[in-house]
Protein backbone atom coordinates (compact mmCIF):
# COMPACT_ATOMS: atom_id res chain seq x y z
CA UNK A 1 0.00 0.00 0.00
CA UNK A 2 2.66 2.41 1.08
CA UNK A 3 4.86 1.48 -1.82
CA UNK A 4 2.06 2.03 -4.30
CA UNK A 5 1.47 5.47 -2.79
CA UNK A 6 5.11 6.25 -3.15
CA UNK A 7 5.04 5.04 -6.70
CA UNK A 8 2.09 7.31 -7.43
CA UNK A 9 3.90 10.28 -5.95
CA UNK A 10 6.97 9.54 -7.95
CA UNK A 11 4.88 9.14 -11.04
CA UNK A 12 3.04 12.44 -10.67
CA UNK A 13 6.32 14.19 -9.87
CA UNK A 14 7.87 12.88 -13.05
CA UNK A 15 4.82 13.98 -15.02
CA UNK A 16 5.23 17.47 -13.58
CA UNK A 17 8.88 17.54 -14.53
CA UNK A 18 8.08 16.39 -18.02
CA UNK A 19 5.55 19.10 -18.60
CA UNK A 20 7.08 22.17 -17.00
CA UNK A 21 10.78 21.54 -17.50
CA UNK A 22 10.95 19.18 -20.44
CA UNK A 23 12.66 21.67 -22.72
CA UNK A 24 15.38 22.46 -20.16
CA UNK A 25 16.31 18.81 -19.72
CA UNK A 26 16.40 18.23 -23.46
CA UNK A 27 18.44 21.39 -23.93
CA UNK A 28 20.93 20.25 -21.32
CA UNK A 29 21.13 16.72 -22.72
CA UNK A 30 21.67 17.93 -26.28
CA UNK A 31 24.32 20.36 -25.06
CA UNK A 32 26.04 17.54 -23.19
CA UNK A 33 25.76 15.20 -26.17
CA UNK A 34 27.38 17.59 -28.64
CA UNK A 35 29.99 18.71 -26.12
CA UNK A 36 31.12 15.10 -25.80
CA UNK A 37 30.79 14.02 -29.42
CA UNK A 38 32.28 17.23 -30.80
CA UNK A 39 35.01 17.69 -28.18
CA UNK A 40 37.64 18.01 -30.86
CA UNK A 41 35.86 20.89 -32.58
CA UNK A 42 35.13 24.37 -31.28
CA UNK A 43 31.54 23.46 -30.32
CA UNK A 44 31.87 24.21 -26.62
CA UNK A 45 33.22 27.75 -26.90
CA UNK A 46 31.90 31.21 -26.20
CA UNK A 47 32.50 32.17 -29.82
CA UNK A 48 30.39 29.26 -31.07
CA UNK A 49 27.59 29.95 -28.58
CA UNK A 50 27.51 33.59 -29.66
CA UNK A 51 27.40 32.31 -33.21
CA UNK A 52 24.37 30.16 -32.34
CA UNK A 53 22.65 33.16 -30.77
CA UNK A 54 23.38 35.21 -33.88
CA UNK A 55 21.87 32.58 -36.14
CA UNK A 56 18.92 31.87 -33.86
CA UNK A 57 17.72 35.33 -32.83
CA UNK A 58 15.19 35.74 -35.68
CA UNK A 59 13.79 32.30 -34.77
CA UNK A 60 13.63 33.32 -31.10
CA UNK A 61 11.75 36.52 -31.90
CA UNK A 62 9.31 34.65 -34.14
CA UNK A 63 8.85 31.96 -31.48
CA UNK A 64 7.96 34.61 -28.89
CA UNK A 65 5.45 36.14 -31.31
CA UNK A 66 3.92 32.81 -32.27
CA UNK A 67 3.53 31.97 -28.58
CA UNK A 68 0.99 34.80 -28.37
CA UNK A 69 -1.04 33.52 -31.31
CA UNK A 70 -1.03 29.99 -29.88
CA UNK A 71 -1.87 31.22 -26.36
CA UNK A 72 -5.16 32.56 -27.70
CA UNK A 73 -5.86 29.39 -29.66
CA UNK A 74 -4.77 30.45 -33.15
CA UNK A 75 -1.79 29.51 -35.28
CA UNK A 76 -0.01 31.72 -37.79
CA UNK A 77 1.59 29.86 -40.69
CA UNK A 78 2.32 33.10 -42.55
CA UNK A 79 5.15 34.23 -40.24
CA UNK A 80 7.89 32.74 -42.45
CA UNK A 81 6.62 34.60 -45.49
CA UNK A 82 6.30 37.87 -43.53
CA UNK A 83 10.04 37.64 -42.77
CA UNK A 84 10.95 37.93 -46.45
CA UNK A 85 8.40 40.61 -47.27
CA UNK A 86 9.40 42.77 -44.31
CA UNK A 87 13.12 42.47 -45.14
CA UNK A 88 12.50 43.29 -48.81
CA UNK A 89 10.27 46.25 -47.99
CA UNK A 90 12.95 47.62 -45.65
CA UNK A 91 15.71 47.10 -48.25
CA UNK A 92 13.76 48.64 -51.12
CA UNK A 93 12.47 51.58 -49.07
CA UNK A 94 15.93 52.33 -47.73
CA UNK A 95 17.06 53.17 -51.25
CA UNK A 96 14.59 56.06 -51.29
CA UNK A 97 13.70 57.17 -47.75
CA UNK A 98 15.54 57.64 -44.45
CA UNK A 99 16.37 54.44 -42.57
CA UNK A 100 13.88 54.88 -39.67
CA UNK A 101 11.04 55.40 -42.14
CA UNK A 102 12.02 52.23 -44.00
CA UNK A 103 12.08 50.32 -40.69
CA UNK A 104 8.61 51.64 -39.82
CA UNK A 105 7.42 50.58 -43.27
CA UNK A 106 8.70 47.04 -42.71
CA UNK A 107 7.02 46.90 -39.29
CA UNK A 108 3.79 48.14 -40.83
CA UNK A 109 3.94 45.14 -43.17
CA UNK A 110 3.80 42.93 -40.08
CA UNK A 111 1.02 44.93 -38.42
CA UNK A 112 -1.15 45.02 -41.56
CA UNK A 113 -0.73 41.32 -42.35
CA UNK A 114 -1.52 40.47 -38.73
CA UNK A 115 -4.67 42.61 -38.93
CA UNK A 116 -5.74 40.99 -42.19
CA UNK A 117 -5.15 37.50 -40.79
CA UNK A 118 -7.00 38.35 -37.59
CA UNK A 119 -9.97 40.04 -39.24
CA UNK A 120 -10.41 37.22 -41.74
CA UNK A 121 -10.22 34.53 -39.05
CA UNK A 122 -12.55 36.28 -36.61
CA UNK A 123 -15.09 37.52 -39.11
CA UNK A 124 -15.29 34.45 -41.31
CA UNK A 125 -14.95 32.15 -38.28
CA UNK A 126 -12.59 30.01 -40.34
CA UNK A 127 -9.71 28.10 -38.80
CA UNK A 128 -6.53 30.15 -38.52
CA UNK A 129 -4.66 27.22 -40.07
CA UNK A 130 -6.47 27.69 -43.38
CA UNK A 131 -6.50 31.48 -43.47
CA UNK A 132 -2.81 31.85 -42.70
CA UNK A 133 -1.94 29.06 -45.11
CA UNK A 134 -3.65 31.16 -47.77
CA UNK A 135 -2.06 34.46 -46.77
CA UNK A 136 1.31 32.69 -46.64
CA UNK A 137 0.93 31.86 -50.32
CA UNK A 138 -0.12 35.40 -51.19
CA UNK A 139 2.76 36.99 -49.28
CA UNK A 140 5.36 34.60 -50.70
CA UNK A 141 4.18 35.37 -54.22
CA UNK A 142 4.24 39.09 -53.46
CA UNK A 143 7.85 38.92 -52.25
CA UNK A 144 8.91 37.12 -55.41
CA UNK A 145 6.93 39.54 -57.56
CA UNK A 146 8.23 42.87 -56.23
CA UNK A 147 11.93 42.05 -56.71
CA UNK A 148 11.85 39.65 -59.66
CA UNK A 149 13.61 37.09 -57.44
CA UNK A 150 16.62 39.39 -57.07
CA UNK A 151 18.25 40.21 -53.79
CA UNK A 152 18.36 43.82 -52.61
CA UNK A 153 21.52 44.97 -50.82
CA UNK A 154 21.46 47.25 -47.78
CA UNK A 155 24.41 49.59 -47.43
CA UNK A 156 23.12 51.69 -44.52
CA UNK A 157 25.71 50.85 -41.88
CA UNK A 158 23.70 52.03 -38.87
CA UNK A 159 20.81 49.80 -39.96
CA UNK A 160 23.15 46.86 -40.36
CA UNK A 161 24.69 47.55 -36.94
CA UNK A 162 21.39 47.84 -35.06
CA UNK A 163 19.65 44.97 -36.82
CA UNK A 164 22.18 42.22 -36.53
CA UNK A 165 25.74 42.93 -37.53
CA UNK A 166 26.73 45.12 -34.59
CA UNK A 167 28.37 43.98 -31.39
CA UNK A 168 29.54 45.40 -28.09
CA UNK A 169 32.89 43.63 -27.62
CA UNK A 170 32.06 39.94 -27.71
CA UNK A 171 28.34 40.56 -27.20
CA UNK A 172 26.35 40.61 -30.42
CA UNK A 173 23.59 43.17 -30.70
CA UNK A 174 21.36 40.19 -31.46
CA UNK A 175 21.75 38.93 -27.90
CA UNK A 176 20.40 42.29 -26.75
CA UNK A 177 17.43 41.83 -29.10
CA UNK A 178 16.80 38.36 -27.67
CA UNK A 179 16.92 39.57 -24.07
CA UNK A 180 14.70 42.60 -24.67
CA UNK A 181 12.15 40.61 -26.69
CA UNK A 182 12.03 37.87 -24.05
CA UNK A 183 11.48 40.39 -21.27
CA UNK A 184 8.73 42.21 -23.14
CA UNK A 185 7.09 38.93 -24.13
CA UNK A 186 7.19 37.64 -20.57
CA UNK A 187 5.78 40.84 -19.10
CA UNK A 188 2.95 41.14 -21.62
CA UNK A 189 1.92 37.51 -21.22
CA UNK A 190 2.34 37.12 -17.46
CA UNK A 191 2.10 40.56 -15.89
CA UNK A 192 -0.38 42.51 -18.00
CA UNK A 193 -4.13 42.17 -18.21
CA UNK A 194 -3.86 41.59 -21.94
CA UNK A 195 -1.85 38.40 -21.45
CA UNK A 196 -4.27 37.11 -18.84
CA UNK A 197 -7.26 37.72 -21.08
CA UNK A 198 -5.48 36.12 -24.02
CA UNK A 199 -4.78 32.96 -22.03
CA UNK A 200 -8.36 32.99 -20.78
CA UNK A 201 -9.66 33.12 -24.34
CA UNK A 202 -7.34 30.29 -25.35
CA UNK A 203 -8.25 28.22 -22.30
CA UNK A 204 -12.05 28.57 -22.50
CA UNK A 205 -13.33 30.79 -25.27
CA UNK A 206 -17.02 30.65 -24.32
CA UNK A 207 -16.24 31.15 -20.67
CA UNK A 208 -14.06 34.17 -21.38
CA UNK A 209 -16.80 35.65 -23.56
CA UNK A 210 -19.44 35.02 -20.92
CA UNK A 211 -17.29 36.95 -18.45
CA UNK A 212 -17.35 39.92 -20.81
CA UNK A 213 -13.92 39.57 -22.41
CA UNK A 214 -13.83 40.81 -26.00
CA UNK A 215 -12.43 37.62 -27.48
CA UNK A 216 -12.35 38.96 -31.05
CA UNK A 217 -10.22 42.00 -30.22
CA UNK A 218 -7.88 40.01 -27.99
CA UNK A 219 -7.21 37.39 -30.63
CA UNK A 220 -6.77 39.82 -33.52
CA UNK A 221 -4.15 41.55 -31.38
CA UNK A 222 -2.40 38.21 -30.80
CA UNK A 223 -2.08 37.71 -34.56
CA UNK A 224 -0.74 41.24 -34.96
CA UNK A 225 1.89 40.44 -32.32
CA UNK A 226 2.87 37.23 -34.13
CA UNK A 227 3.09 38.91 -37.50
CA UNK A 228 4.94 41.98 -36.25
CA UNK A 229 7.47 39.74 -34.50
CA UNK A 230 8.05 38.06 -37.85
CA UNK A 231 8.57 41.48 -39.44
CA UNK A 232 11.20 42.25 -36.76
CA UNK A 233 12.82 38.90 -37.51
CA UNK A 234 12.96 39.94 -41.17
CA UNK A 235 14.79 43.14 -40.22
CA UNK A 236 17.24 41.12 -38.12
CA UNK A 237 18.01 38.85 -41.06
CA UNK A 238 18.43 41.85 -43.36
CA UNK A 239 20.77 43.57 -40.91
CA UNK A 240 22.93 40.51 -40.43
CA UNK A 241 23.14 39.67 -44.14
CA UNK A 242 23.36 43.32 -45.32
CA UNK A 243 20.48 42.77 -47.70
CA UNK A 244 17.20 41.01 -48.33
CA UNK A 245 16.09 38.17 -50.54
CA UNK A 246 12.76 36.45 -51.14
CA UNK A 247 14.10 33.19 -49.67
CA UNK A 248 14.57 34.67 -46.17
CA UNK A 249 12.57 32.85 -43.56
CA UNK A 250 11.13 30.33 -45.99
CA UNK A 251 12.42 27.36 -43.99
CA UNK A 252 11.76 28.92 -40.59
CA UNK A 253 8.13 28.02 -39.99
CA UNK A 254 8.82 24.41 -39.03
CA UNK A 255 11.71 25.43 -36.78
CA UNK A 256 9.62 28.06 -35.00
CA UNK A 257 6.65 25.78 -34.40
CA UNK A 258 8.96 23.04 -33.13
CA UNK A 259 10.71 25.50 -30.80
CA UNK A 260 7.44 26.79 -29.35
CA UNK A 261 5.85 23.35 -29.02
CA UNK A 262 8.84 21.78 -27.29
CA UNK A 263 8.97 24.80 -24.97
CA UNK A 264 5.69 23.79 -23.38
CA UNK A 265 3.20 26.03 -25.19
CA UNK A 266 0.01 24.20 -26.08
CA UNK A 267 -0.84 24.15 -29.77
CA UNK A 268 -4.52 24.33 -28.76
CA UNK A 269 -4.45 27.49 -26.66
CA UNK A 270 -4.60 28.36 -22.99
CA UNK A 271 -1.10 27.34 -21.94
CA UNK A 272 1.99 29.24 -23.01
CA UNK A 273 5.57 29.81 -21.96
CA UNK A 274 7.78 32.62 -23.25
CA UNK A 275 10.92 31.28 -21.57
CA UNK A 276 10.11 27.84 -22.99
CA UNK A 277 9.87 29.34 -26.47
CA UNK A 278 13.24 31.08 -26.06
CA UNK A 279 14.99 27.95 -24.76
CA UNK A 280 13.18 25.90 -27.40
CA UNK A 281 14.55 28.15 -30.14
CA UNK A 282 18.06 27.89 -28.67
CA UNK A 283 17.65 24.13 -28.62
CA UNK A 284 16.80 24.17 -32.31
CA UNK A 285 19.83 26.40 -32.95
CA UNK A 286 22.04 24.12 -30.87
CA UNK A 287 20.90 21.04 -32.78
CA UNK A 288 21.39 22.80 -36.11
CA UNK A 289 24.85 23.94 -35.15
CA UNK A 290 25.82 20.54 -33.75
CA UNK A 291 24.59 18.76 -36.86
CA UNK A 292 26.53 21.13 -39.11
CA UNK A 293 29.71 20.66 -37.08
CA UNK A 294 29.12 16.89 -37.19
CA UNK A 295 29.04 17.12 -40.98
CA UNK A 296 25.35 16.48 -41.62
CA UNK A 297 23.78 18.00 -44.72
CA UNK A 298 20.96 20.56 -44.75
CA UNK A 299 18.60 17.80 -45.85
CA UNK A 300 19.45 15.75 -42.80
CA UNK A 301 19.04 18.79 -40.58
CA UNK A 302 15.57 19.26 -41.99
CA UNK A 303 14.71 15.66 -41.14
CA UNK A 304 15.95 16.23 -37.60
CA UNK A 305 13.80 19.35 -37.20
CA UNK A 306 10.74 17.50 -38.47
CA UNK A 307 11.32 14.64 -36.04
CA UNK A 308 11.70 17.06 -33.14
CA UNK A 309 8.40 18.71 -34.06
CA UNK A 310 6.62 15.36 -34.18
CA UNK A 311 8.01 14.37 -30.79
CA UNK A 312 7.21 17.75 -29.23
CA UNK A 313 3.67 17.75 -30.56
CA UNK A 314 3.11 14.15 -29.50
CA UNK A 315 4.14 15.01 -25.95
CA UNK A 316 2.00 18.14 -26.01
CA UNK A 317 -1.07 16.24 -27.19
CA UNK A 318 -0.58 13.54 -24.56
CA UNK A 319 -0.46 16.23 -21.90
CA UNK A 320 -3.63 17.77 -23.28
CA UNK A 321 -5.50 14.49 -23.06
CA UNK A 322 -4.80 14.07 -19.36
CA UNK B 1 -36.62 36.35 4.51
CA UNK B 2 -38.48 39.55 5.13
CA UNK B 3 -39.43 40.44 1.62
CA UNK B 4 -42.24 42.68 2.76
CA UNK B 5 -39.60 45.27 3.60
CA UNK B 6 -37.94 45.00 0.21
CA UNK B 7 -40.67 45.28 -2.35
CA UNK B 8 -38.52 47.15 -4.82
CA UNK B 9 -37.87 45.26 -8.05
CA UNK B 10 -34.20 44.57 -8.72
CA UNK B 11 -34.70 42.90 -12.09
CA UNK B 12 -37.76 43.27 -14.27
CA UNK B 13 -38.31 41.20 -17.38
CA UNK B 14 -40.98 42.84 -19.51
CA UNK B 15 -42.58 41.24 -22.58
CA UNK B 16 -39.34 39.57 -23.69
CA UNK B 17 -39.44 37.63 -26.96
CA UNK B 18 -36.59 35.89 -28.68
CA UNK B 19 -36.45 33.58 -31.66
CA UNK B 20 -33.67 31.67 -33.34
CA UNK B 21 -34.37 31.18 -37.02
CA UNK B 22 -37.96 29.99 -37.17
CA UNK B 23 -38.12 28.80 -33.59
CA UNK B 24 -39.59 31.11 -30.99
CA UNK B 25 -37.67 30.37 -27.82
CA UNK B 26 -39.34 33.06 -25.68
CA UNK B 27 -42.80 34.50 -26.19
CA UNK B 28 -43.77 37.67 -24.36
CA UNK B 29 -42.30 36.64 -21.01
CA UNK B 30 -42.70 39.01 -18.07
CA UNK B 31 -41.87 38.76 -14.39
CA UNK B 32 -39.81 40.56 -11.81
CA UNK B 33 -37.51 39.80 -8.93
CA UNK B 34 -37.50 42.06 -5.90
CA UNK B 35 -34.45 42.91 -3.85
CA UNK B 36 -33.56 40.09 -1.51
CA UNK B 37 -35.93 37.72 -3.19
CA UNK B 38 -35.06 34.27 -4.51
CA UNK B 39 -37.11 33.36 -7.57
CA UNK B 40 -37.04 29.93 -9.13
CA UNK B 41 -37.23 29.72 -12.90
CA UNK B 42 -38.75 26.36 -13.71
CA UNK B 43 -39.68 24.51 -16.86
CA UNK B 44 -39.05 21.37 -18.79
CA UNK B 45 -36.04 21.01 -21.11
CA UNK B 46 -36.47 23.37 -24.02
CA UNK B 47 -38.96 25.57 -22.19
CA UNK B 48 -36.74 28.63 -22.64
CA UNK B 49 -35.03 28.90 -19.26
CA UNK B 50 -31.51 29.02 -20.61
CA UNK B 51 -32.52 31.43 -23.36
CA UNK B 52 -33.96 33.76 -20.75
CA UNK B 53 -30.74 33.54 -18.73
CA UNK B 54 -28.77 34.34 -21.87
CA UNK B 55 -30.98 37.36 -22.57
CA UNK B 56 -30.48 38.73 -19.08
CA UNK B 57 -26.74 38.06 -19.07
CA UNK B 58 -26.10 39.68 -22.43
CA UNK B 59 -25.13 36.62 -24.45
CA UNK B 60 -28.22 36.77 -26.70
CA UNK B 61 -29.94 40.15 -26.51
CA UNK B 62 -33.74 39.74 -26.75
CA UNK B 63 -35.56 40.56 -30.01
CA UNK B 64 -38.27 42.62 -28.34
CA UNK B 65 -39.21 43.59 -24.82
CA UNK B 66 -37.50 45.41 -22.02
CA UNK B 67 -35.20 44.56 -19.16
CA UNK B 68 -35.14 46.86 -16.16
CA UNK B 69 -32.53 46.95 -13.43
CA UNK B 70 -33.62 48.66 -10.21
CA UNK B 71 -36.62 50.07 -12.05
CA UNK B 72 -34.60 51.61 -14.86
CA UNK B 73 -34.83 50.33 -18.45
CA UNK B 74 -31.42 49.12 -19.63
CA UNK B 75 -29.88 47.81 -22.80
CA UNK B 76 -27.88 44.62 -22.31
CA UNK B 77 -26.03 44.02 -25.56
CA UNK B 78 -23.04 42.09 -24.22
CA UNK B 79 -21.94 40.12 -21.16
CA UNK B 80 -19.85 43.14 -20.22
CA UNK B 81 -23.00 45.33 -20.17
CA UNK B 82 -24.73 42.85 -17.86
CA UNK B 83 -21.81 42.76 -15.44
CA UNK B 84 -21.51 46.54 -15.49
CA UNK B 85 -25.20 46.77 -14.55
CA UNK B 86 -24.68 44.48 -11.56
CA UNK B 87 -26.06 41.28 -13.07
CA UNK B 88 -23.77 38.32 -12.43
CA UNK B 89 -24.44 34.88 -13.83
CA UNK B 90 -23.26 31.46 -12.73
CA UNK B 91 -23.45 29.55 -15.99
CA UNK B 92 -24.17 25.87 -16.23
CA UNK B 93 -20.70 25.26 -17.63
CA UNK B 94 -19.38 27.67 -14.96
CA UNK B 95 -17.31 29.78 -17.40
CA UNK B 96 -14.10 29.15 -15.51
CA UNK B 97 -10.65 28.89 -17.07
CA UNK B 98 -9.26 25.42 -16.24
CA UNK B 99 -5.59 26.42 -16.45
CA UNK B 100 -5.98 29.49 -14.21
CA UNK B 101 -5.72 29.42 -10.46
CA UNK B 102 -8.64 30.26 -8.19
CA UNK B 103 -7.65 33.88 -7.73
CA UNK B 104 -7.30 34.54 -11.45
CA UNK B 105 -10.71 32.96 -12.04
CA UNK B 106 -12.36 34.98 -9.28
CA UNK B 107 -11.07 38.19 -10.84
CA UNK B 108 -11.55 37.23 -14.48
CA UNK B 109 -12.17 40.44 -16.42
CA UNK B 110 -12.36 42.29 -13.08
CA UNK B 111 -8.64 42.31 -12.42
CA UNK B 112 -7.11 44.61 -9.84
CA UNK B 113 -4.44 46.75 -11.48
CA UNK B 114 -1.26 48.18 -10.05
CA UNK B 115 -1.55 51.45 -8.15
CA UNK B 116 1.38 52.92 -10.03
CA UNK B 117 -0.27 55.14 -12.69
CA UNK B 118 2.28 54.28 -15.39
CA UNK B 119 2.05 50.51 -14.84
CA UNK B 120 -1.70 50.84 -14.54
CA UNK B 121 -1.83 52.45 -17.96
CA UNK B 122 -0.35 49.29 -19.47
CA UNK B 123 -2.76 47.08 -17.51
CA UNK B 124 -0.18 45.77 -15.03
CA UNK B 125 -1.87 43.26 -12.71
CA UNK B 126 -1.64 43.49 -8.95
CA UNK B 127 -1.69 39.78 -8.14
CA UNK B 128 -0.94 40.11 -4.45
CA UNK B 129 -3.85 42.51 -3.94
CA UNK B 130 -6.15 40.09 -5.77
CA UNK B 131 -4.96 37.16 -3.64
CA UNK B 132 -5.60 39.07 -0.44
CA UNK B 133 -9.13 40.02 -1.49
CA UNK B 134 -9.83 36.52 -2.75
CA UNK B 135 -8.90 34.81 0.49
CA UNK B 136 -11.04 37.24 2.49
CA UNK B 137 -14.09 36.79 0.30
CA UNK B 138 -13.83 33.01 0.19
CA UNK B 139 -13.61 32.94 3.95
CA UNK B 140 -16.80 34.95 4.16
CA UNK B 141 -18.53 32.33 2.04
CA UNK B 142 -17.34 29.53 4.32
CA UNK B 143 -15.92 27.77 1.29
CA UNK B 144 -13.56 24.99 2.10
CA UNK B 145 -11.05 25.73 -0.60
CA UNK B 146 -7.54 24.63 0.26
CA UNK B 147 -5.20 26.78 -1.77
CA UNK B 148 -5.95 29.85 -3.86
CA UNK B 149 -3.03 29.18 -6.16
CA UNK B 150 -4.45 25.79 -7.15
CA UNK B 151 -5.45 25.52 -10.81
CA UNK B 152 -9.19 25.11 -11.36
CA UNK B 153 -8.67 21.90 -13.32
CA UNK B 154 -7.27 20.27 -10.17
CA UNK B 155 -10.42 21.02 -8.15
CA UNK B 156 -13.48 18.83 -7.68
CA UNK B 157 -16.76 19.71 -9.39
CA UNK B 158 -18.14 21.12 -6.17
CA UNK B 159 -15.11 23.28 -5.54
CA UNK B 160 -15.27 24.64 -9.09
CA UNK B 161 -18.91 25.46 -8.52
CA UNK B 162 -18.01 27.25 -5.31
CA UNK B 163 -15.46 29.35 -7.17
CA UNK B 164 -17.96 30.27 -9.89
CA UNK B 165 -20.56 31.20 -7.28
CA UNK B 166 -18.04 33.15 -5.22
CA UNK B 167 -17.07 35.10 -8.33
CA UNK B 168 -20.69 36.08 -8.96
CA UNK B 169 -21.40 36.93 -5.35
CA UNK B 170 -18.23 38.84 -4.55
CA UNK B 171 -18.52 41.33 -7.33
CA UNK B 172 -21.14 43.27 -5.37
CA UNK B 173 -23.85 42.34 -7.85
CA UNK B 174 -27.47 43.34 -7.27
CA UNK B 175 -28.77 40.38 -9.22
CA UNK B 176 -27.27 36.90 -9.32
CA UNK B 177 -28.53 34.39 -11.87
CA UNK B 178 -27.69 30.76 -11.28
CA UNK B 179 -28.23 28.14 -13.95
CA UNK B 180 -28.55 24.79 -12.15
CA UNK B 181 -25.86 25.53 -9.58
CA UNK B 182 -26.32 22.25 -7.75
CA UNK B 183 -26.69 19.91 -10.74
CA UNK B 184 -23.17 18.53 -10.37
CA UNK B 185 -23.05 18.54 -6.60
CA UNK B 186 -23.47 16.01 -3.82
CA UNK B 187 -25.96 16.36 -0.99
CA UNK B 188 -23.72 18.22 1.41
CA UNK B 189 -22.37 20.58 -1.22
CA UNK B 190 -25.87 21.32 -2.50
CA UNK B 191 -26.88 22.24 1.02
CA UNK B 192 -23.92 24.61 1.18
CA UNK B 193 -24.98 26.29 -2.04
CA UNK B 194 -28.52 26.69 -0.73
CA UNK B 195 -27.16 28.21 2.44
CA UNK B 196 -25.11 30.57 0.33
CA UNK B 197 -28.16 31.62 -1.67
CA UNK B 198 -30.01 32.43 1.53
CA UNK B 199 -27.02 34.34 2.83
CA UNK B 200 -26.76 36.61 -0.19
CA UNK B 201 -30.50 37.15 -0.42
CA UNK B 202 -30.52 38.24 3.21
CA UNK B 203 -27.98 40.86 2.13
CA UNK B 204 -30.51 42.23 -0.39
CA UNK B 205 -29.22 40.47 -3.50
CA UNK B 206 -31.93 39.29 -5.88
CA UNK B 207 -31.42 35.72 -7.04
CA UNK B 208 -32.85 33.96 -10.07
CA UNK B 209 -32.38 30.24 -9.66
CA UNK B 210 -32.83 27.62 -12.33
CA UNK B 211 -33.24 24.19 -10.83
CA UNK B 212 -34.79 20.83 -11.47
CA UNK B 213 -34.68 19.89 -7.82
CA UNK B 214 -38.13 20.66 -6.35
CA UNK B 215 -36.96 20.14 -2.82
CA UNK B 216 -34.25 22.78 -3.18
CA UNK B 217 -36.74 25.11 -4.78
CA UNK B 218 -39.16 24.65 -1.87
CA UNK B 219 -36.36 25.21 0.64
CA UNK B 220 -34.65 28.23 -0.84
CA UNK B 221 -37.05 30.13 -3.06
CA UNK B 222 -39.74 32.70 -2.32
CA UNK B 223 -41.44 32.54 -5.66
CA UNK B 224 -41.47 30.39 -8.78
CA UNK B 225 -41.93 31.36 -12.40
CA UNK B 226 -42.72 28.50 -14.74
CA UNK B 227 -41.99 28.56 -18.45
CA UNK B 228 -43.54 26.29 -21.01
CA UNK B 229 -42.66 26.37 -24.70
CA UNK B 230 -41.28 29.86 -24.30
CA UNK B 231 -44.26 31.27 -22.43
CA UNK B 232 -44.65 32.11 -18.78
CA UNK B 233 -47.51 29.95 -17.51
CA UNK B 234 -47.26 30.48 -13.76
CA UNK B 235 -45.87 32.96 -11.27
CA UNK B 236 -46.62 31.75 -7.76
CA UNK B 237 -45.46 32.22 -4.16
CA UNK B 238 -43.75 29.09 -2.92
CA UNK B 239 -45.78 29.16 0.31
CA UNK B 240 -48.98 28.79 -1.70
CA UNK B 241 -48.01 25.69 -3.61
CA UNK B 242 -46.82 22.14 -3.08
CA UNK B 243 -44.00 20.44 -4.97
CA UNK B 244 -46.75 18.48 -6.72
CA UNK B 245 -48.29 21.70 -8.00
CA UNK B 246 -44.94 22.86 -9.34
CA UNK B 247 -44.37 19.61 -11.18
CA UNK B 248 -47.90 19.96 -12.53
CA UNK B 249 -47.06 23.39 -13.95
CA UNK B 250 -43.83 22.14 -15.49
CA UNK B 251 -45.44 19.18 -17.21
CA UNK B 252 -48.46 21.20 -18.28
CA UNK B 253 -50.95 19.24 -16.19
CA UNK B 254 -51.80 22.42 -14.34
CA UNK B 255 -52.10 25.97 -15.60
CA UNK B 256 -52.23 29.23 -13.67
CA UNK B 257 -51.38 32.76 -14.57
CA UNK B 258 -50.49 35.20 -11.88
Amino acid sequence: MLSSLKFNNWFSASALIRKEYFVYYVFFLVLLFFTVTLHESSFFSLANFMNIIRQTTPITIMAIGLTFALAGGHIDLSIGSVVALSALVAAVLMQQVPMPVAVCGALMVGVIIGLINGLLIEWLKVSSLLITLGTMGVITGLSRQITNLESVPIINSSFNFIFGSGSFGAISVLLVWTIVASLIGYIVLRKLRYGRHLLAVGGNENGARAMGINTVKIRIASLVIASTSAAIAGLLYAGRLHGARYTLGEADLLTVIAAVAIGGTSLFGGRASILGAVIGSWLMGLINNGLILSGFSTNEQMIARGLILVVAVAIGVKEQQK
Amino acid sequence: MSNELLKQPALTIKNISKSFGGIQALKDVSFNINKGEVVALLGDNGAGKSTLVRCASGIHPPDTGEIQVNGRAVKIASPQDARDLGIETVFQDLAVIPEFDITANLFLNRETLSKNPLLRFFGWLDDSAMEATASRSLQRLNSRIPDLSEAIKKLSGGQRQAVAIARAVNSGADVVIMDEPTAALGVEQSAQVNELIRLISSQGVAVLLISHNMQHVMETCDRAVVLMRGESIADVAINDVSPRDLVGFITGAQRLSA
